[in-house]
């Protein structure tokens, strides 16, 4: 269903006012990955005021959506939207990366409210997200995984392993989100490791690439409304299956029994999320240097007077 | 039908089969009054023998191919969404390949997820370095909230294989290749993860010991006694090595009954993982 100007205006808000607490945790911590944080803050925002069927008064609710934030240096973006949606006060953002506060650069499911699964490693996510999306399957639950990942992440392997098994699966109930903000530590992706031709990539693989501009609440919404779409006969497929003869153990010639791929009919959709790292911060768009940062006052203030103005 | 393991086998049985044999038949009997448990593996059912539980339960056994990483990235998955995972790969590739996955997503986590690796040590000779695995211990006991378990015989196997589901948190059992004489006669003994078994007492030695060394030590205790006049020679079987408050290879077990002015004989299967 199309977004709502009202809709809109009031994702946009919330956006905003996200990325300016991404200044304030930049500072109270002592530094932040602030480029990859402020990337993702439009999808961060949609998809917890928007998409996501979660309950912060009871964070452990059994028939939650997932979110796993496979890029777990975006802490400093993903730790705030909890505090927004009700989680754990704001004011405790304070304490960021401070000794003995739940909240660091990288996320700890064993300590932050609302987090469902501990991320930082990159290439992990994804795995895990297949994991639960079977788990899911098999106990017939019908909630959503959704999995963002860093496009510079997509050069481990084990992205390309996760995906591989999300396709043979049919895992429509786990939905891949490319962060595609073209930038990783040393410099420009293509330069690099070139990961183009990037959405094929993921077609080869068998999905159904949905390219959208990542900061479009519009686009996103279409994608997202599509992706969710095509989880909603996640809990009933799969089952039990036989791929092959069953044989004892050691007899070469026979197939192990094995839980079937799934529904034969669509692909797993993934959204590749085309991004600005940096995005609202005028001086930081597109710029390496705010791979990671920290900041004085000064900056902090010439920061956030940037996103005031995008509005 | 055995009254403490619940197997339809005997020590018979184990007395012809491979430890890995025994634990694909046992998981595979698990699986019946148990639906939390599913299984993993990489292409290696039939070697692992995980292949007995594929066939029972074909609607919660998952192949993932040749992906290691992948393997148990997944299973922390499963174990995330209230599942009991079992995963199955050769030792090696669980504690080298998949390292940082069983560290990170599974440890760190301290998720239920079972690893029952096989081809440990040496066991796999002929196959060459690429397949032995002699780091396990060294990896695996430094690992917070890891249980480590090395079974003596395919009998304590299937007691390590049944315990261990009742631990919270993840547990490293590795088992050989091959087939391995039992040093146990049957599974009437009192086997608790983290708590040393006493396999013969003696006042003059004292040898403590694992896994396939067991069945040796016994060997040796017995020359001992007979032939160099050390009046009791001991022997300990410590299986396993716990962590917070369950039991295995770490730390070491404490001593099952002997005293210290004794000397005994252990076999330590398993021990304690150490808090995180």
């Amino acid at each position: 269903m199309p977004i709502t100007p009202d809709e809109k205006k009031r994702l946009k808000n919330i956006a905003q006012e996200l990325r300016l607490t991404m200044i304030d945790v930049m500072a109270w911590s002592g530094g932040a990955h602030i480029g990859g944080s402020l990337s993702i803050a439009d999808i961060l925002t949609i998809l917890y005021f928007k998409y996501l069927n979660v309950k912060p008064d009871d964070p452990q609710w059994e028939d939650r959506d997932r979110f796993i934030l496979s890029k777990g240096h975006s802490a400093a973006g993903f730790i705030p939207v909890l505090a927004k949606k009700g989680y754990f006060p704001e004011e405790e953002l304070r304490s960021f990366n401070h000794f003995g506060s739940p909240f660091a650069m990288h996320p700890d499911s064993n300590k932050v409210i609302g987090c469902d699964v501990s991320t930082g490693s990159l290439g992990h996510g994804l795995s895990m997200a297949v994991g639960l999306g079977l788990g899911a399957r098999y106990l017939g639950k019908t909630y959503k995984i959704v999995c963002l990942l860093g496009d510079g992440e997509c050069c481990e392997g084990s992205v390309w392993e996760a995906a591989m098994a999300l396709s043979h699966f049919r895992l429509k109930n786990v939905i891949p989100v490319v962060d595609r903000n073209r930038l990783m530590i040393d410099g420009f992706t293509e330069d690099i490791m070139a990961l183009e031709p990037f959405a094929d990539k993921w077609r080869a693989f068998g999905f159904e690439v949905l390219e959208v501009n990542g900061h479009d609440f519009d686009e996103l919404a279409a994608a997202f409304d599509k992706a969710w779409a095509a989880g909603e006969d996640a809990g009933d497929s799969g089952g039990s299956g036989e791929s092959g003869k069953a044989g004892e153990a050691g007899n070469a010639g026979d197939a192990v029994k094995t839980a079937k791929s799934g529904k034969t009919g669509g692909k797993p959709v993934m959204i590749l999320a085309n991004t600005v790292k940096g995005k609202g911060v005028d001086f930081m768009e597109n710029n390496v240097v705010y791979h990671y940062a920290s900041g004085d006052s000064a900056l902090c203030e010439k920061a956030k007077a940037s996103i005031m103005r995008e509005s | 039908m055995s009254v403490i393991t619940g197997t339809n086998w005997t020590a018979y049985d184990a007395a012809t089969m491979t430890a890995r044999e025994i634990y694909g038949r046992t998981l595979a009997e698990m699986g019946k009054t148990n639906d939390k448990i599913v299984g993993v593996t990489a292409d290696l059912a039939k070697t692992t023998a995980i292949v007995h539980f594929a066939n029972a339960y074909p609607d919660r056994f998952f192949n993932v191919g040749i992906a290691e990483q992948n393997l148990f990235g997944i299973s922390a998955g499963l174990a995330k969404a209230g599942l009991i995972p079992f995963a199955s790969t050769m030792a090696v590739f669980a504690c080298l390949r998949a390292g940082e996955q069983i560290r990170t997503d599974i440890a760190y986590q301290n998720l239920p997820v079972k690893i029952i690796a096989t081809h440990a040590g040496i066991s796999f000779g002929h196959a060459g370095t690429t397949h032995h695995c002699t780091e396990d211990f060294a990896v695996m006991r430094s690992i917070a909230n890891m249980t480590v378990i090395c079974p003596a015989d395919g009998i304590e196997t299937s007691r390590a294989v049944r315990a261990c589901v009742d631990i919270p948190g993840p547990v490293y059992i590795r088992i050989g290749r091959g087939f391995e004489p039992p040093c146990y006669k049957d599974e009437n003994y009192d086997f608790e993860i983290g708590k040393a078994v006493t396999m013969r007492d003696g006042t003059d030695l004292t040898i403590i010991c694992c896994g396939i060394a067991v069945l040796q030590s016994l060997e040796a205790a017995k020359t001992l006694a007979e032939q160099d006049g050390l009046f009791y020679a001991s022997s300990t079987c410590i299986p396993s090595s716990p962590s917070t408050g369950k039991r295995s290879l770490r730390p070491l077990p404490k001593p099952a009954a002997s005293s210290p002015s004794r000397s005994t004989m252990w076999s330590a299967a398993s021990g304690t993982p150490s808090p995180p």
